[in-house]
């Protein structure tokens, strides 16, 4: 299966921001903020439709979201995952001595990922915590 | 019947919407509608509403299940804790009121306790810069009145801050922008095409991470000295086009956000966007703003630094108050594992920390005060839900240019919750007796 590699930033949008406030124990967060934004000519490097469940992984860990086209582009080479728990799964936690994650700027590699379930925030945390993922 | 309560402030982000109308049923129970407000300030008032809603405090039972308990368990419960731990993290206060986060401050102060509040993953590295070299900045008021050159950097106000342009910085007719958003320049700097890209008069589009080169090559253009043909994969051309427009201006400001405080560079980024505000006043009126998010983290470090002299990542340990981002800031202490007990208030690191630390908050005692289900909750030992903030108590809380704005309080609570205020009051006077301070 082809993989790409992509350069990660992640943020707030709208959509997350209402989804949030709406409970993050329901789908709608899930399907705010589980999800990678990706420009169209990386979907055609990695091979797949839009909207395929992909696994993201980065050097500091790995997670499931929702391959979309990005609303907010062209960006080739950067992907964007809202801010929230799938985005915290990978990004780097190191601070370099400033107080700051670096949320923005973190090498992850995409591969498709079809039959993979994309978990619910809360749970996803609940599990990540638990060693069960 | 319904009446509606007028001049309602939003307690989302920071731009501290102070004109939104909330309609009510007569006996002030429960809201029917939210008018004025964006998206998800609405969605705020309207999700206080839910029938759903968890309205006692529950001690989660080894097998994951939740048990009610009462509000004065769950004092004594948080008071022991506290009390007991050798090195407490109390984390948040971001959607709390000013006047909780003091009760907060003395609790942390007697229990000798790590406060933080949520800059520490949003503009702390801000605060790092500015007291490296000061702030120019001014007030949103200002702003509205008298700016024609705004500049969005690593900002994306269209989805973070959805009425910061309607009211404040683009589209309002103030004093001398008479002409809304046709007397006003904008320029975005970021690396994704965003919706605010979209309606700027000049889209730089910045390679990730690169924000400090980007940065230092206005400061070189702005003095009109030699730059290598692109920068940041911006070219020199468009670099002295937009030095030259913001030169240009009577008066601008660079509003900036999480592009540049959290990618690589930090503090350092922020450092060079003030020096390039700097540079601009000698040859027009510049100012510089963070776009702060929680709306009333800039409240948290304000009474943080009048009570205890540093705006967030202060360390009680000692007793007395030291600040040492990168030491004794939250995602450092808990990813060293130097936390035994953690206290959260007002804000989800849960969600939004990186997953190292958040693992490290699941592993030792922890209480999370929070209206909402959240995965924070979700991992905490006691989670004590509250009234909302803003919807269901007033209370003060600064907007992200420090101007301080009285909240106002719509609707009750359900029947018997307590405020974050109240609770804390509980645990204070609890806390004090065990300290043997009361
Ligand atoms: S812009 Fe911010 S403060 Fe204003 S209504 Fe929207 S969320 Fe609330």
């Amino acid at each position: 299966m082809a993989k790409i590699t992509l350069n990660l930033i992640s943020g707030r949008t709208i959509h997350q921001g209402v989804a949030m406030e709406g409970g993050k124990e329901k789908d709608l967060y899930r399907k705010a903020a589980g999800i990678i934004e990706m420009d169209d000519s990386d979907f055609k490097k990695l091979g797949c439709w839009k909207n395929t469940n992909v696994r993201v992984t980065s050097p500091y860990g790995t997670v499931i979201v929702k391959a979309q086209e990005t609303s907010q582009g062209p960006h080739p080479g950067v992907g964007f995952i809202p801010m929230g728990p799938w985005a915290n799964q990978i990004v780097n936690p190191n601070t370099y001595s400033t107080g700051m994650p670096t949320f923005k700027g973190v090498p992850v590699e995409v591969e498709v990922a079809m039959d993979q379930p994309i978990i619910l925030g809360v749970e996803l945390v609940q599990k990540a915590c638990r060693g069960e993922l | 019947m319904t009446k509606t309560v007028t001049d309602v402030v939003c307690p989302f982000c920071g731009t501290l919407c102070d004109d939104l109308e909330v309609s009510v049923t007569d006996d002030g129970k429960q809201i029917l509608d939210v008018y004025n407000a964006c998206a998800i300030g609405a969605e705020k008032f309207l999700h206080s509403q839910a029938k759903d809603r968890i309205t006692r405090p529950r001690l989660q039972q080894p097998d994951g299940t939740w048990k009610d308990i009462s509000y004065d368990e769950a004092a004594d419960y948080t008071a022991k804790m506290l009390a007991g731990a050798k090195k407490p993290l109390m984390y948040g206060w971001s959607s709390v009121n000013c006047e909780a986060q003091s009760v907060g401050n003395e609790i942390a102060e007697t229990c000798r306790a790590c406060v933080d509040n949520t800059a520490a993953v949003c503009h702390g590295t801000t605060l790092i810069a500015v007291q490296d070299i000061g702030l120019p900045t001014c007030t949103l008021g200002e702003v509205k009145n008298r700016a024609d050159t705004i500049i969005f950097w690593g900002c994306n106000p269209c989805h973070a801050h959805p009425r910061h342009m309607s009211r404040y910085s683009i589209f309002p007719r103030g004093f001398f922008t008479g002409k809304g958003h046709k007397s006003r320049k904008l320029v975005v700097v970021d690396p994704r095409v965003t919706d605010t890209a979209k309606m700027a008069d000049m889209h730089l589009q910045v390679t990730q991470g690169q924000d400090y080169e980007l940065l230092n090559a206005f400061r070189v253009a702005i003095r009109n000295e030699w730059l290598p043909d692109v920068v940041a994969g911006i070219p020199k051309e468009k670099i002295i086009e937009a030095v030259t427009m913001m030169k240009a201006g009577r008066f601008g400001i660079i509003f900036f956000g999480m592009g540049v405080t959290q990618s690589l560079g930090k503090n350092h980024n922020i450092d060079e966007a003030i020096a390039v505000t700097k540079d601009l006043n000698e040859y027009t009126k510049f100012s510089i703003m963070p776009m702060r998010g929680h709306y009333n983290v800039t409240g948290s470090g304000e009474v943080l630094a009048w009570q205890f002299g540093y705006p967030y990542s202060v360390d009680l340990t000692r007793g007395f108050p030291r600040y040492n981002p990168g030491d004794t800031s939250s995602i450092d202490l808990l990813n060293r594992g130097e936390i035994d007990a953690a206290f959260v208030i007002g804000s989800d690191p849960g969600a939004h920390f990186p997953i190292s630390a958040v693992k490290k908050i699941s592993q030792v005692n922890s209480v999370c005060v929070d209206p909402h289900i959240t995965p924070t909750s979700g991992v905490s030992k006691l989670h004590v839900p509250v009234a909302f903030n803003g919807v269901e108590t007033g209370g003060n809380a600064y907007r992200m240019d420090n101007v301080p704005i009285d909240c106002r309080k719509v609707v009750d609570a359900p029947e018997g919750m307590l405020t974050d205020e109240q609770f804390l009051v509980m645990v204070r006077d609890r806390v004090k007796k065990l300290k043997g301070v009361a």
